[in-house]
């Protein structure tokens, strides 16, 4: 790419550009701090590709629109931040059930409530896993950059596409807004996914049917296909059911159709792990710190490693434990009371090895804070 | 009673329900036997039938409410959403796809009370849906509470000491916030029910059709109005047909106003508007 196609960016506007390379066609939204960028981006940019735009009345109403839009056959999302992100959870639920592909932006600001509209926070990690009620798999991806707000974006919209389901990304207010230099790729430098069309005589469709990789194919509105689609626990054919053996048949399709395909989904970046003694696991933001606090450490002759997690949700389990296996301390530093940390310390079961560093002032984490925890842990 | 021999008329018309019942779908439904909704829904189907409107080209959004299980009957795009919001998802996929026709499905409960927000903004934006709200005065799926539409003094399972609010009156309610065609008609009139259905599908712009209809297992029985029929016997009584000079007529207070109550066609639709500026926006680039 040429230096001369660099421009100044912020991340919000970045993940909007991430949403229309992928081909996103439709946003629906209501403003709310740090997000709006987004909207308003998407406001000018849609139109301009036969796109549609529309402000809803409420954020309740916004993610419904992008399901409606999306079983119509458009790609289609939303941005929010945390009250707006919390109005949206039945809806959000909703489309785990009928499974619509969908991609929620939520550019965190602290909580809960009003809470911190203009600070940064990382407090809704575990609302993006278990926001609506019910059992399903939720997939939630984090950037740490403006360049992977694009390319996060990307990969969340095909991640939804691929396995029709909502996606979350977890922007937050630092990633949101700060600005970098970037070139956006070019068409075709990065795959774009679309949902699979059933291909089946429309008599035989079956939009829930136990298909061997968990995922059904599913056709937009007006190619023949009549399908039904509900809220209640369904069949196959997408009816109200109340017999078990067809309640366990939908509710463990939801959860393998995601875990069965970890491999697909599972993402995380590892800086200087190969002989760290000591790992900084973090993801959006405060992976930023983690990796000039690695510099820092290092200079000092400290052997210390970076893991960012850009996939949050599912957990990248299997990645995580074989990065860390060798590690002696593992340091989780994230902008909340400690959500992730509890999941780290899942996969390294021996007490005492894993440290947290937690901040929820509203403040980023900085590098000193970080080398500070380092020192503490290796004495 | 049935009559020994069905006019050739009344056999027609269970034809054409037939023609659009989906395949596949275990019968009989989940609706009280007497229940308005199957009225309304045969009425729909006449509807659609007499526009001549392909299956493909047609989508039923509903909420959540007795009334709201229609769509899984019929053999159409169907969307069953959440309670209340209908019409959030319904606007989602007008204005993604306005080659669809989009007619929404709700109960009082749905549309009025916890979806009044979406309603609103629905007819507002006079975006190009049907919305037929079927008002049988009380939360039905639920079992017989109050509704935005339940009459002063009634008796519901939450207000057994009777009701002490005020109602919406949803046709002026629709009326206020901007829809350009509105309806009321209920489950006795059901040839003046057909057409104002299929004039409110054809009228490009917010339709809103209030059906009024028979909830006789709690509405009727709470109240001790008696079965299906008599209520029935009510709505023939009560309705005073025609042209109506304004929604709630002064001179006839205690009658039911049916009929078209209101029409614009000179509004601009939302979803020809935005087809402008994509126009504008392609020719400027070519
Ligand atoms: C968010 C939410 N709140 C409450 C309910 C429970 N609920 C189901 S149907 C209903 C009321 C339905 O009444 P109405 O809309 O009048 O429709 P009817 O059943 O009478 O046709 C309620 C409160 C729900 N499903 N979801």
């Amino acid at each position: 790419m040429p230096q001369a196609d660099r421009q100044l960016m912020m991340g919000n506007t970045a993940c909007m550009h991430g949403a229309i390379y992928a081909g996103v066609r439709f946003y629906a939204g209501y403003p709310i701090t740090p997000s709006t960028e987004v909207a308003e981006g998407c406001a000018r940019e849609l139109p301009r590709i036969g796109g549609r735009f529309i402000q809803m009345e409420d954020e309740i109403a916004s993610i419904g629109a992008v399901i409606g839009a999306s079983v119509a056959g458009l790609k289609a999302m939303t941005a929010t931040s945390g009250p707006g992100y919390s109005l949206m959870i039945e809806n959000i639920g909703y489309a785990y059930m009928i499974e619509a592909p969908c991609v929620i932006v939520n550019v965190q600001r602290g909580g809960p409530s009003t809470g911190l509209p203009t600070k940064v926070s990382q407090a809704d990690t575990m609302q993006a896993r278990w926001g609506p009620h019910g059992d399903y798999t939720a997939i939630a991806v984090a950037p740490s950059s403006v360049a992977e707000a694009f390319t996060e974006t990307v990969r969340a919209v095909n991640l939804s596409e691929r396995f029709r389901t909502p996606v979350t990304i977890l922007l937050d207010e630092v990633i949101g807004h700060m600005q970098e230099m970037v070139s956006l790729p070019e068409a075709g430098e990065y795959p774009v996914v679309d949902r699979a069309k059933p291909t089946c005589d429309p008599a035989d469709y079956a939009p829930y049917g136990p298909t061997e990789n968990c995922v059904n194919p599913m056709p937009a509105y007006g190619e023949g296909y009549r399908w039904y689609a509900t809220g209640l626990t369904h069949d196959p054919r997408g009816f109200p059911t109340e017999r078990p053996d067809e309640i366990v048949a939908t509710l463990e399709r939801l959860r393998h159709k995601i875990e069965d395909h970890r491999p697909e989904i599972d993402k995380v970046r590892a800086d200087r792990m190969e002989d760290a003694e000591i790992a900084l696991v973090s993801y959006g933001s405060v992976s930023r710190t983690a990796l000039q606090a690695m510099m820092l450490a290092r200079g000092a002759g400290l052997r210390v490693g970076c893991v960012q997690l850009q996939t949050v949700w599912p957990f990248p389990l299997e990645p995580l434990r074989t990065l860390l296996q060798n590690t002696r301390k593992v340091i989780v530093a994230e902008l909340n009371m400690g959500q992730i940390v509890e999941q780290v310390e899942r996969i390294v079961p021996d007490g005492g090895r894993v440290h947290s560093l937690l901040r929820y002032d509203g403040e980023l984490i900085t590098p000193h804070q970080l080398i500070d925890k380092i020192n503490e842990v290796s004495t | 009673m049935t009559p020994a021999v069905k006019s050739s008329a009344a056999v027609q018309q269970s034809d054409v329900v037939l023609r659009y019942l989906r395949p596949h779908k275990k019968f009989p439904n989940l609706w009280c036997p007497g229940c308005g909704n199957g009225i309304v829904m045969s009425s729909l189907v006449r509807a659609i039938d007499k526009l001549g409107l392909a299956k493909d080209n047609v989508v039923l959004v509903s909420g959540i409410g007795c009334s709201s299980r229609m769509p899984v009957y019929l053999d159409f795009q169907a969307l069953h959403t959440t309670h209340g919001r209908a019409l959030a998802f319904a606007t989602g996929v007008k204005f993604a796809r306005p080659d669809l026709k989009v007619v929404v499905i709700t109960g009082d409960g749905d549309c009025l009370s916890i979806g009044g927000n979406h309603l609103i903004h629905a007819c507002r934006r006079n975006i190009d849906i049907t919305t037929i709200l079927i008002n049988n005065y009380i939360y039905g799926m639920t079992g017989g509470q109050i509704s935005p539409t339940t009459p002063s003094g009634s008796v519901s399972t939450t207000t057994p000491y009777g009701n002490m609010e005020k109602q919406f009156e949803a046709c002026e309610l629709a009326k206020g916030a901007g829809a350009t065609f509105i309806a009321r008609t209920t489950v006795y009139h059901t040839s003046q029910m057909d057409r104002m259905i299929t004039e409110a599908i054809q009228h490009r712009g917010f339709s809103f059709v209030e059906v009024l209809s028979n909830c006789h297992t709690y509405y009727g029985r709470l109240n001790r109005l008696g079965q299906a029929t008599a209520l029935l016997r009510m709505f023939q009584e009560k309705a005073a047909r025609g042209k109506a000079k304004s929604i709630i007529d002064e001179e006839s207070k205690d009658m039911i106003v049916t009929g078209v109550l209101h029409r614009d066609d000179e509004k601009t639709e939302l979803c020809d508007e935005y087809q402008k500026l994509l126009d504008s926006l392609s020719k400027g680039k070519a």
